[in-house]
């Protein structure tokens, strides 16, 4: 096999990975330093079970974000060095950033979270998880803001003499329209994820009828429900606007969402297609007419471009320069992409829905159906969220940066298919095995429920000869 | 600012970052490899773990900062070095997460075999950056075999053997003794007897083996490579605040002793950095072009809005980092660990073994 696709599987694989994590991360270090808040205004136990509990799935999570995050840091460099010696000028700025303004403030006050019950007064202790909360979603739009700028190349000239691209505005950089949409989108799509997540876990704990968690459990299944049903609302206004942008930044992606081959004007929106898997000869295909227009434009007649008319297009603007062969992406992927992060985070809110409704005033409900969903209910969102990337990211295709930099000329060219390879088989192996150790912990976190006897950890402050309440 | 003074500047910045990662991991790396030598029981074990597990995040930071910041200070540097020591760098990624994970993990079961896989797995993980960052200094201050592409791109045409050359690895050994013997220390600045005892005393002994390495690598380095006179000066530096942290460890002054230790990584750090300007990756045969700063470097724009965004944000970081460290202040007593079993995830059953377990043993003891 040839390094460019080594390479490129390879980020793939380690980056979705990697976003597992991540917006379980963001959306649980604001639920749980909000069910601390709540515990700190009213005093109620309830609070303090689901600090503690929830706080520990929190961070079972959290050291996989992080180091998985390291590989990330570092993979630009090992894998894409052509790529990061040609944007490095403009790209390793708001990387820097994000290191060195939330990298430390989430990785400080997390530590000043676990370690501080007993060290630190109530109030104090209550705004380290605030602050590293704020981390991770400052941390979330640095990188969103590098990510965006490989969508929607601003601020920067071409440089022939070092023959690299360099900043002429870093503000540009960082406050362009896509990084803010990609931020309002991705944030959302966490709180989706970190609120089924907690619906579903209460779901189950009131199900299981644990004992001790009841009251608890009836609390959080409310507040993950409202998340998610919320934050599936936000997803769609955000969407629609990024749809928006996209359309004038990136239209071949948007005609690849939809697989439209030919310039249409109104378009209608395909829910599913069934015959050629990129959807050019479609035997069954249930559209909403309309739709895509609207997507698309704002106008319910609005035209929008084919994948035929922009690939003929490109190659009279990119092909003098670049000569690739084509300039349409992965059909089938973007299509099914778009289609699979809609629907799984839909469904993933309607769940949440559900529960809460089967369990409202005090039921306990026993369907063996319920339970399932409870358990599916979670890892909705993940796969939303992998399609969300996977559609963005492989619908960019063939450039790495767009109209700048196809993906092909980004790989080290001193970096053998070999070495390549080895990273690959090395971190799918580490990264399964921990899936398995990860997961174990999880499930045994939420077996065990939370603790049924609270004492409150602020009580016996400055007796010198106290056990220690949390270690390692 | 002139694009001289800025590219010296963030030079110096990319020194200061390392330092930092140097001094802070450098103690955690340490302690995390003599986890079994120190660590004789679990009680032990768990209050050696509590004394890193506010820190240890934060000062691997410093490391994902330093790249960070060749990233937009030296794009080149960071695409060449880090494109070029692929295997070395794979090992020291897969040897960072092992190790991340595993603080969190072990003591989530009670069960011994658990225990002991995760802590060899920390052991592994802090013993391979400890060791290879020293292996990749080594070659950065000897030099590589570079190549300008001709298109503003470098290429490191070496292989990995080549990084293997015994100057190198006695600069792996260097930053493997310093940083176990700052382990030490830290261990005994913060806890307290018997293991603050015995981590001084092994500090002790650590520090001699370590003086021997450090000033062989150090003054091979300087009569080989350096080139310049100045850079004695941090060599000297670096040698007698070893020593004197040595005597401050013998007479019982750990903490004297860890800020003499840091005083030695920051100018020993600083002395190799100093060899290595005016390049980021000379050419080992010195006769061939290296890349130096002036062809690593990003623009001047960047570099003027990068140096605002350090000059802010670095002193905020600082005072929360010293906060936090003063918070946790105390020394960690085993004794306050009562129930070594506590927090894990076990099922009834399980912990209902692990009951029998620990009561067999006390019967028999
Ligand atoms: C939308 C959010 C988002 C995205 C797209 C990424 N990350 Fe991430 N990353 C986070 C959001 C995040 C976070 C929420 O801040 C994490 C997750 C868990 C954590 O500890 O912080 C994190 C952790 C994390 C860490 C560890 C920080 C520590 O030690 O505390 C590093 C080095 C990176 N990331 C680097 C990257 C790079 C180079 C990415 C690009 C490919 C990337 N992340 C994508
Ligand atoms: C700022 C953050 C990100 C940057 C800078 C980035 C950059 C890149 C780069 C350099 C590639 C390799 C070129 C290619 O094969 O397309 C890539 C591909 C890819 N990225 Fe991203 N990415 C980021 C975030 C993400 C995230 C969070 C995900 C998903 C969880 C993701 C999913 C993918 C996938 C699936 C590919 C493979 C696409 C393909 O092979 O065609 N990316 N991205
Ligand atoms: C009506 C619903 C939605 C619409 C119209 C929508 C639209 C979009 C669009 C157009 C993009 C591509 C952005 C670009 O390449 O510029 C995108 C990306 C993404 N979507 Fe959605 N989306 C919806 C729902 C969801 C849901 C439910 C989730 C997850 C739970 C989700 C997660 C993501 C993620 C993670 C990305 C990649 C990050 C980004 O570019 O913002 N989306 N979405």
């Amino acid at each position: 096999m040839d390094p460019l696709d080594i390479a490129r599987w390879q980020f793939g694989i380690t980056t979705v990975y990697h976003f597992l994590f991540v917006p379980i991360t963001i959306g649980m270090a604001f639920l749980v330093a909000g069910l601390q808040t709540a515990w700190v205004r009213t005093g109620n136990d309830k609070y303090l079970q689901a600090t503690k509990f929830f706080g520990k799935l929190f961070l079972i999570n959290f050291a996989m974000g992080v180091v998985t995050g390291i590989v990330q840091e570092f993979q630009f460099g090992m894998n894409w060095s052509n790529y990061s010696r040609y944007v490095g000028d403009i790209f390793g700025a708001p990387l820097a950033v994000e290191a060195l303004l939330t990298f430390f403030l989430e990785s400080t006050f997390l530590g000043l979270w676990i370690f501080g019950w007993d060290r630190l007064p109530k109030k104090v202790h209550l705004l380290t998880i605030w602050l590293a909360a704020v981390g991770t979603a400052m941390s979330a739009y640095m990188i969103l803001a590098a990510n965006a700028w490989m969508q929607h190349p601003v601020g920067y000239v071409f440089d022939p003499e070092k023959n690299r691209a360099q900043m002429t505005s870093f503000t540009e950089v960082l406050f362009q329209n896509t990084a803010v949409i990609a931020w309002l989108h991705t944030i959302s799509a966490a709180f989706l994820t970190a609120g089924a997540l907690m619906a579903g876990v209460s779901l189950w704990l009131i199900m299981r009828r644990k004992s001790g968690a009841e009251a608890m459990a009836r609390a959080t299944l409310k507040v993950g429900a409202v998340v998610a049903v919320v934050a599936a609302a936000a997803l769609g206004i955000t969407g629609d606007q990024d749809a928006k942008i996209m359309v004038q930044q990136q239209p071949m992606k948007m005609a690849a969402a939809e697989a439209l081959y030919e310039t249409a004007q109104p378009a209608p929106f395909s829910l599913f297609t069934i015959g050629t898997l990129d959807g050019s000869e479609p035997i069954f295909s249930l559209e909403v007419p309309n739709a895509l227009s609207f997507l698309a434009t704002g106008t319910f007649d609005g035209r929008v471009e084919g994948i035929d008319n922009l690939e003929q297009q490109y190659q009279e603007q990119y092909g003098p320069q670049f000569d690739l062969e084509s300039y349409t992406p992965n059909i089938p992927v973007t299509y099914w992409g778009f289609r699979l992060m809609i629907g799984f985070g839909m469904l993933a809110a309607l769940f949440a829905a559900v529960g809460w409704w089967a369990a409202r005033r005090g039921r306990t409900p026993e369907s063996k159906w319920l339970v399932r969903m409870a358990i599916i209910a979670p890892l909705m969102p993940l796969l939303a969220n992998s399609a969300g990337w996977i559609f963005t990211e492989m619908g960019r295709q063939p450039w790495i940066v767009f109209g700048l930099m196809p993906t092909a000329e980004g790989v080290s060219p001193g970096v053998g298919a070999a070495e390549v390879l080895t990273s690959l088989v090395v971190f799918t192996l580490i990264y399964g095995a921990l899936a398995v150790v990860e997961v174990g912990l999880l499930l045994r976190a939420i077996r065990q429920g939370p603790p049924e006897v609270v004492v409150d950890p602020f009580a016996d402050h400055g007796d010198p000869d106290r056990e220690l309440t949390v270690t390692y | 600012m002139s694009l001289e003074t800025l590219q010296i500047i963030w030079f110096g910045l990319i020194a200061v970052l390392w330092i930092g990662y140097f001094v802070l991991e450098g103690f955690d790396y340490g302690v995390g490899i003599l986890l079994p030598v120190l660590g004789r029981t679990e009680r032990e074990k768990r209050a050696l773990l509590t004394t890193l597990g506010p820190v240890w995040d934060g000062n691997e930071v410093w490391l994902l900062t330093a790249g960070g910041a060749t990233f937009a200070a030296f794009p080149t540097w960071y695409a060449t070095m880090f494109s070029g020591f692929y295997l070395p760098l794979l090992l020291i990624l897969v040897a960072l997460i092992l190790r991340g994970v595993s603080f969190e993990y072990r003591s989530k079961r009670s069960d011994p075999q658990w225990r002991r896989r995760f802590d060899a797995m920390i052991v592994i993980g802090s013993f391979v950056p400890a060791l290879l960052w020293g292996v990749a200094f080594g070659n950065l201050v000897r030099g590589v075999t570079v190549q300008a592409d001709g298109q503003g791109g470098w290429i490191y045409t070496g292989g990995f053997l080549d990084l293997l050359n015994p100057y190198s690895l006695i600069g792996g050994l260097t930053t493997l003794t310093l940083f176990l013997t700052h382990g030490a220390v830290f261990v005994a600045l913060k806890t307290t007897n018997p293991l603050r005892d015995r981590a001084q005393q092994l500090a002790v002994r650590l520090g001699l083996v370590a003086a021997v390495v450090a000033v062989v690598f150090l003054v091979w380095s300087q009569l080989a490579y350096s080139g310049k006179t100045w850079t004695w000066i941090p060599v000297l530096i670096a040698a007698v605040s070893w020593l004197a942290g040595i005597a401050a460890n013998f007479r019982g002054r750990e903490g004297w002793a860890f800020i003499f230790n840091s005083v030695t990584l920051a100018a020993a750090v600083s002395a190799l950095f100093g060899m290595l300007y005016p390049y980021v990756m000379p050419n080992v045969d010195r006769a061939l072009p290296g890349m130096t700063i002036a062809d690593a470097s990003s623009s001047e724009y960047t570099l003027t809005i990068m140096t605002w965004v350090a000059l802010l944000l670095t002193p905020v970081v600082l005072a929360y980092q010293a906060w936090t460290y003063w918070v946790f202040r105390q020394r960690v007593d085993p004794k306050h660990i009562v129930d070594p079993y506590a927090g894990s995830l076990d099922t009834p059953a399980e912990a209902a073994e692990t009951g029998a377990r620990a009561r067999e043993a006390a019967g028999s003891s």
